[in-house]
């Protein structure tokens, strides 16, 4: 059983970063955002997991676990954040969003 | 007939990813969105199968396309049509910009990549059956990165105990609101 060489992974995951990056650009939800950001951690995660399955070793998996973690961590805060704002009766709009005072 | 098999299953799973990632983005209403990004992490954790990393395609389909993403949702009907669906706003030129640079930095990835290491993708490491197992991660995050999964430990109570905080509602946010219904 042979697969795909590990650049290939690569190139996904570079493409997949940059939609991501694309995404984070373009859209002006914040929850579009977060959305964005999700694709580019896992994009990294692609690639870390590609790099530890081409070195034969754990660590590539155990740093993807951990940046899961992490994500985890990100998406709670951000969406507590949006949650507020919206509770303030402010526009979901990251182009309007520039003041930090509650 | 195998190799046959993996690269189809390979071209399926990453071109699903792909396709979904840019429905990510497209798509106007957030729901659908959310559910793009559902197929976009299965067909991640079937890549991440094929790159013999078996316990993280599982955590991957259970704290992301499970848990992660039923809290996006239950935010997005929260929000109900309050959140702007329409690309960013100002003139076109900033959004042809922010193309310009989603494409360079894919551009200088690829090439970076394909300069310093070309040839030394293609001879992969032979890793054992046990690669990528629940007892090998496990094993290694009780012995040799033990300080790692304390610290992830941590960072989660803390984004919990935030989240907790940014979710209640003060004091004076009730009494503002009663104020306002009495007027």
């Amino acid at each position: 059983m042979h697969g795909p060489d590990i650049s290939w992974y690569l190139v996904v995951s570079a493409i997949l970063f940059s939609i991501g990056t694309a995404g984070v650009l373009l859209r002006r939800s914040p929850l579009i955002v977060l959305l964005s950001l999700e694709i580019m951690l896992n994009s990294a995660n692609l690639a870390l997991i590609a790099f530890a399955r081409l070195h034969g070793g754990h660590d590539g998996q155990i740093f993807a676990l951990a940046v899961m973690a992490v994500a985890a961590s990100e998406v709670v805060v951000g969406l507590g954040l949006i949650v507020a704002i919206a509770r303030k009766r402010l526009d979901l709009d990251v182009d309007r969003l520039r003041v930090l005072r509650g | 007939m195998g190799n046959v098999l993996v690269w189809a299953i390979w071209i399926l799973a990453a071109g699903g990813c792909l396709v979904s990632g840019l429905a990510v983005i497209t798509f106007t209403n957030p729901f659908y969105s959310a559910l793009a990004l559902i197929g976009n992490l299965g067909s991640l954790a079937v890549l991440f199968l094929l790159a013999s990393a078996e316990f993280l395609a599982a955590a991957q389909v259970l704290v992301y396309a499970g848990a992660v993403m039923v809290m996006f949702l239950f935010v997005i009907a929260y929000l109900g049509d309050r959140s702007p669906g329409s690309l960013a706003g100002g003139p076109s030129w900033i959004s042809l910009a922010a193309i310009v640079a989603a494409a360079a930095l894919l551009i200088e990835v690829v090439v970076v990549i394909g300069l310093k290491a070309g040839d030394g993708l293609a001879d992969e490491a032979t890793v054992e059956r046990a690669f990528g197992s629940p007892e090998e991660i496990g094993r290694l995050f009780l012995t040799d990165h033990l300080l790692a999964f304390e610290i992830t430990s941590i960072v989660l109570l803390i984004a919990a105990v935030g989240g907790v905080v940014l979710g209640t509602r003060s004091r004076a946010e009730d009494e503002e609101e009663l104020a306002r219904a009495r007027a």
